[in-house]
């Protein structure tokens, strides 16, 4: 079973079994932002509350594999509380790890990265998924997700 | 009769090994693998008489000219259509539904009108009607299914009322349901409607007969039934197919192009425009041969025994921990099943099973509406072909179970 141990470890099947922050907040006043892996049908819907620039609240359901679920639930931990722009970071630091760079990220961007020094945490332990590529997309999910859903607030 | 036991020899990938182990291929409902005789006849294509069709008057160029329209009566004869003037190449059976639903379809509905299709049809014959009713205005009705995964005829015959084309798959690429064709066909015919089958299932695994069927137009495609990708088909009955007005238009497929118009070709070449995928139907034809040399009826009867024991060792082995989509009786059913394992999600499943060389599918198999019906995002799917056998079966038995034990509460 090699490999295997690497992308299923034992944190991430925690998350998958007893996922965090489920649920659904009233909208208004939260805001809601749903996506989809159209290739596998994974599905995650999330509503948040933004108080203050911060993210007080997010809630998440949906269905799909262990990836895109435990994915979600530790990301719901990790923003909690967060500065929108601290989000933004830290899911330019996320995507990062996943091997994903984005093109906009421009040179200041990345020293206020380090200077912010943001911590991944238990993120960390979704590492292995890059040597899964079509699991990559799973692990991205919720991360696409909020993003559009913060973007629609400026929009 | 039955299969030659060495059928995996034939096929050159089956030979290899994929994370130490022998591959183990049960993805074939998605694509098939293909035997050497038909990547031979494409490399024969290139290496001798690459040459485009239909217009030189060289040796070459005739030769491939003669090769590709020999696929096509082979084609033909292999669903028992009346001539090869009724088979058009397409890209795919993908592009075989767009080609009626624009062709025909742009024709032939407007509102009022109503175009019936089933809860359990790949996007391939749902979308191409959804874009177009967008534009037209007619309706699109779902004849639903039996709990057991069936279609439900019970009301056939109201839904009927006021439909103009009746759109179904012959085999379901999830359930595995074999559909009662030629039934549907003759109530929709009794009811003044037109049917298309989507044969993508049926024709690679089944012995088809398009007058049997009692089918107006079929659409298949090559790369499920040992052929090439790239290469599909619409068989049609001649006077429908002479009634749709061009699909695509430019080369190949007029008469006459003047500045005021142009005359379209004839039958088939109308709906064939621009140079041929020449190779992809040579290829086309040779899985043909391949597939009518082992015999159909020996194909279908091979399936049956090997989708039997599957059924039966999975339900022996885990009982109640396994849900298995679809129609319990192997005879009612092709070799494409369905399952749901404890609570593993399919794309787990189908991770740990790729560490053992398995390739299974997980995910909606572009069934949306009916991953819906069933009530779950996804499924994981095995598919059986030829050249499957029961060692593959256990393969994919005794792996589930790793599986049990990592995703273990
Ligand atoms: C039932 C059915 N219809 C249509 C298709 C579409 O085939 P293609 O993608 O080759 O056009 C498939 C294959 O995915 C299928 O299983």
């Amino acid at each position: 079973m090699s490999g295997l141990e690497e992308l299923y470890k034992e944190i991430i099947l925690d998350h998958y079994r007893n996922p965090r922050h489920r649920g659904e907040l009233d909208c208004p006043p939260a805001h809601k932002s749903e996506g989809f892996n159209p290739l596998c049908g994974d599905e995650v819907s999330l509503t948040f509350e933004i108080e203050d620039g911060s993210i007080k609240q997010l809630r998440i359901t949906g269905q799909g594999c262990s990836i895109s679920q435990a994915s979600a639930s530790m990301m719901a931990a990790a923003v909690q509380d967060k500065s929108i722009e601290d989000v933004r970071m830290l899911s330019r630091e996320f995507k990062a790890m996943m091997s994903i760079h984005e093109e906009t990220m421009a040179a200041a961007d990345q020293e206020t990265v380090s200077a912010a020094s943001l911590t991944l945490g238990d993120l960390e332990a979704l590492k292995g998924v890059v040597k899964f590529p079509v699991r990559i997309k799973c692990a991205t999910l919720s991360w696409n997700t909020l993003l559009t859903g913060l973007d629609d607030l400026d929009g | 009769m039955t299969l030659p036991s060495d059928l995996k020899d034939r096929f050159p990938l089956l030979s290899q090994m994929v994370h130490g182990h022998q591959i183990v291929y049960l993805d074939s409902a998605a694509s098939s693998q293909k035997p050497a005789s038909v990547i031979d006849a494409m490399n024969n294509y290139y290496r001798t008489i690459n040459a485009n069709v239909h217009r030189g008057a060289y040796e070459i160029a005739a030769q491939a000219t003669e090769e590709m329209e020999q696929a096509r009566t082979r084609i033909a004869t292999f669903i028992g259509s009346d001539s090869p003037n009724e088979v058009v190449f397409t890209k795919n059976a993908t592009e075989s539904f767009n080609l009626i639903a624009r062709s025909w379809g742009g024709n032939a509905l407007s509102q009022g009108d109503a175009v019936l299709i089933t809860d359990m049809e790949h996007h391939a014959n749902i979308v191409p009607w959804q874009i177009l009713s967008a534009e037209k205005g007619f309706e699109i009705r779902w004849l639903p299914l039996t709990p057991e995964g069936l279609l439900d005829l019970s009301h056939l015959d109201q839904l009927l009322d006021g439909v103009k084309m009746v759109s179904i798959t012959a085999m379901s690429n999830v359930l595995g349901t074999l559909n009662p064709v030629a039934e549907i066909a003759e109530r929709a015919h009794a009811a003044g409607a037109l049917v298309a089958v989507d044969g993508s299932q049926y024709v690679p695994h089944l012995p088809t007969d398009v007058q049997e069927l009692n089918a107006d137009l079929l659409c298949f495609t090559g790369h499920k039934m040992c052929g090439p990708t790239g290469i599909g088909v619409l068989w049609g009955r001649e006077e429908i197919l002479d009634s749709m007005p061009p699909f695509l238009g430019g080369g190949e497929m007029i008469l006459d192009v003047r500045r005021d118009g142009f005359t379209p070709n004839e039958l088939p070449h109308k709906f064939e425009a621009g140079t041929p995928p020449i190779a992809e139907i040579i290829g086309l034809g040779a899985a043909v041969d391949f597939l009518s040399s082992l015999g159909m009826d020996n194909i279908r009867q091979h399936e049956i025994t090997l989708t039997d024991y599957a059924l039966r060792s999975l339900k022996d082995r885990y009982g109640e921990e396994l849900v298995i989509h679809g129609p319990s009786d192997p005879a009612q059913r092709g070799g494409v099943v369905s399952l749901q394992y404890r609570d593993i999600h399919p794309h787990d499943l189908s991770q740990v099973l790729d560490q053992r060389g398995i390739c299974i599918r997980a995910g909606h198999h572009c069934a949306k509406p009916l991953m819906k019906e069933l009530g779950v995002g996804a499924t994981s799917r095995a598919s059986f072909y030829l050249y499957n056998n029961e060692a593959d079966v256990d393969a994919l038995v005794d792996s589930l179970e790793l599986a049990g034990e990592l995703f273990s509460v």
